[in-house]
């Protein structure tokens, strides 16, 4: 199977929790994970934990993205996490993008986030990644 | 003498051709970081072709169509306003940094608000979680503007707010301030961001549908131009839309569009053109292209100019005046080795400079990481002071202008911008464009490009795609903003709430309502409702009840 072909098996949600109204990386993130081949859910913005977690589970996706520029994350990812297992999407994989300070990091890791990309990062890496880490389910 | 340039221009071009045999250029093709190629050389031939006229295109600083100035003696007269833009945590802890970037030479304050002040909501909003306090102070009701501004009298310093959506309810906590300290209005000097429109395209901050919100916006003006003469009651703002990934020219057009749709508004409801210009003014980006953007900020003062006076008949010079605000490109700051976005800020802000920037804001090197820290704040606030005292580049109005390149750049960029501003008045003006999701699109693909051009490496930007360190330990300072600031605020507005009388503050917001309803002038109502201490989001709401909510459709 191709890498195309694989990704078009994969469904990403990129969501916008919060009131940040940063929405460049997002947009870039969604249109770039479009061009290889994933399908791609875009929340839009303003959206609070709830909306985020009953798209990922009415949309069954294998990927969340996350993306936060406000400082908002520790109190936003944990409670997203949290919904979204509780709705039964156990083996989802979780990234963040955004603003986050290093120190954050090692929190979100517990609170479930498998990844987090930092400004400067590349499409290339946030498709790679995505590739390679996003479950299987069949 | 043009016929003899040209011909040893043609010489030359051979000459070059065989020099590139040799030495190849370095790039297939060279263009600025808004993808416009440009020329290696202009002469004096591209004047000749675009029949260049000295008086018509450029004129004299303080003159028509100021392309060299909006001031005769430019900095000479008065340097730019050094103007930090600071806000975060409490009304409190934002007071304490105000006073410290005054006591360290700044010359006004620019006051940043956090998300959900910047929504309209209080920080018990569930909707606000985790962001009171985040990106800037946190003002809920005229308790919050008091601390803020406490010890700071408003008669001696101007003060820009960047607020939007709820501009209206915190312009009238601000004069409601200003009162109780006794300042007499004309002494209120300073700023409102005010500029919706830029909201749906790019900032993406806002409470109500476009053409009510633009209701507010006008309100606003009409007022500000009858009490407060020495208020700029708009900041028309390209900033954010070139930070959201558009290009020069785009940012350019689409803001210049956005205050010919404020001037549309303001004439429809029987102003006098020559009463509100005056006070409009504007705000741009300063990227890192050097020469691009002077060319921008000189065009842009150029097709303000003749657009005043031809499209509007003003009369008043000061109407014909873009006078600007210029914050240095936080998108351009990488978080890869952070210290070299002290270089990149201050090669931004010489090209504000020489571009005949009013005021100027440049950013701290630890902004890709987090709010800035007092010392990264006071070296961005050095590096200004530097230009302005060691360079020599202000004892000069428009060093650059009959620059070949700069004038044919300048040129084109106002051709460009013009096109754009052509189109949407096609399509009925900003208003109608902002519904369509035109600028928004061409914002989004634009971002794209620039992402894709980053990819291959045909853009750029050191230490993220090109020079790269492995292993890159961070050693930067960062300001951390404790949870405790939510916790705090909701007290405290838990407090007022039981403290205010709360007949007073009902009837006030009755009478919004049925002034809202009524169609009237707002101005007035909502600052009797803030002094009753209504909080920020009862006004809102009351506001919401009338006109309803925006809702953008999620495209990308």
């Amino acid at each position: 199977m191709s890498a195309a072909q694989k990704n078009s098996k994969i469904r990403v949600l990129v969501a916008k929790p919060g009131l940040d109204g940063h929405d460049r990386g997002a947009k870039v993130i969604a249109r770039a994970l479009r061009d290889a081949g994933f399908e791609v859910i875009y929340t839009g913005l303003h959206q609070t934990t709830e909306m985020v977690v009953s798209a990922a589970i009415e949309e069954d996706v294998h990927v969340i993205g996350l993306s936060i520029l406000s400082g908002a994350h520790n109190a936003l990812v944990p409670e997203i996490i949290e919904g979204v297992k509780k709705g039964g999407l156990t083996d989802a994989l979780f990234v963040v993008g955004g603003i986050i300070p290093d120190e954050d990091f090692d929190g979100l890791k517990k609170a479930g986030v498998h990844m987090v990309f930092t400004p400067g990062a590349s499409l290339a890496e946030v498709v790679d990644y995505i590739h390679k880490n996003a479950p299987s389910r069949d | 003498m043009s016929k003899e340039i040209e011909s040893k221009q043609k010489d030359w071009e051979e000459r070059l051709k065989a020099s590139e045999k040799k030495a190849p250029p370095r790039l297939p093709r060279f263009s600025t970081i808004s993808d416009m190629e440009v020329p290696l050389l202009s002469t004096p031939i591209d004047f000749d072709r675009e029949k260049f006229d000295y008086l018509r295109d450029l004129g004299f600083p303080g003159e028509f169509p100021f392309t060299r100035g909006v001031y005769p003696s430019m900095y000479r007269g008065k340097m730019w306003t050094m103007r930090q833009f600071a806000g975060f945590s409490t009304a409190a802890d934002t007071n304490k940094r105000f006073k410290y970037l005054l006591a360290n030479g700044q010359m006004g304050l620019s006051t940043a608000f956090d998300m959900p002040t910047l929504m309209g909501y209080d920080p018990d909003s569930p909707k606000g979680k985790g962001e009171v306090g985040k990106c800037g102070v946190s003002v809920a009701s005229l308790e919050d503007m008091e601390e803020l501004f406490s010890g700071i009298p408003l008669g001696d310093v101007t003060t820009s707010m960047t607020i939007n959506g709820p501009a209206i309810v915190i312009l009238a906590m601000y004069l409601a301030v200003a009162e109780k300290q006794g300042v007499p209005r004309e002494k209120v000097r300073g700023t409102l961001q005010n500029d919706i429109l830029k909201e749906y395209i790019a900032q993406k901050e806002w409470l109500f549908p476009v053409k009510s919100a633009v209701k507010l916006v006008t309100d606003t003006i009409e007022f500000g131009t009858k009490y407060y003469p020495g208020w700029n009651t708009v900041s028309i703002s390209g900033y954010h839309i070139r930070e959201a990934g558009a290009t020069a020219v785009q940012e350019l057009a689409f803001t210049l569009s956005d205050g010919l749709a404020y001037v549309d508004d303001c004439l429809k409801r029987g102003m006098n053109i020559d009463d509100f210009a005056p006070r409009l003014s504007f705000f741009f980006d300063v990227h890192n292209d050097f020469f691009e953007e002077i060319a921008k900020f000189r065009a842009a003062r150029r097709i303000w100019a003749n657009l005043m006076r031809d499209r509007y008949k003003a009369k008043d010079p000061k109407s014909w005046m873009l006078r600007t605000h210029a914050q240095t490109a936080g998108v351009s700051l990488t978080a890869q080795q952070p210290y070299n976005n002290i270089v990149r800020v201050a090669i931004q802000a010489v090209a504000g400079v020489l571009g005949g920037t009013n005021s100027l804001h440049t950013n701290s090197m630890d902004e890709t990481l987090a709010l800035p820290t007092d010392e990264a704040v006071m070296i961005a606030l050095r590096t200004q002071q530097i230009i302005a005292e060691e360079t020599g580049i202000a004892n000069v109005a428009d060093p650059l202008g009959g620059s070949y390149f700069v004038e044919v750049l300048t040129n084109r960029v106002e051709r460009e911008a013009l096109e754009y501003i052509r189109k949407i008045d096609e399509m009925g003006g900003m208003v109608a464009a902002v519904e369509r999701g035109f600028p928004q699109a061409e914002i989004a693909n634009s971002a794209y490009l620039f992402q894709r051009q980053m990819e291959t490496g045909e853009r750029v930007m050191v230490g993220v795609n090109k020079y790269q360190m492995t292993e890159e330990k961070r050693t930067l300072e960062t300001l951390y903003i404790d949870r405790t600031v939510e916790k705090r605020q909701i007290q405290k507005l838990v407090e007022l709430r039981k403290k205010r009388s709360k007949q007073a503050c009902q009837d006030s917001l009755r009478v919004v309502r049925e002034q809202a309803q009524a169609g009237a002038n707002l101005c007035g109502p909502i600052i009797e409702a803030v002094k009753t201490y209504a909080t920020l989001q009862e006004v809102c709401d009351t506001l919401r009840g009338v006109y309803g909510e925006y809702r953008e459709a999620g495209s990308f």
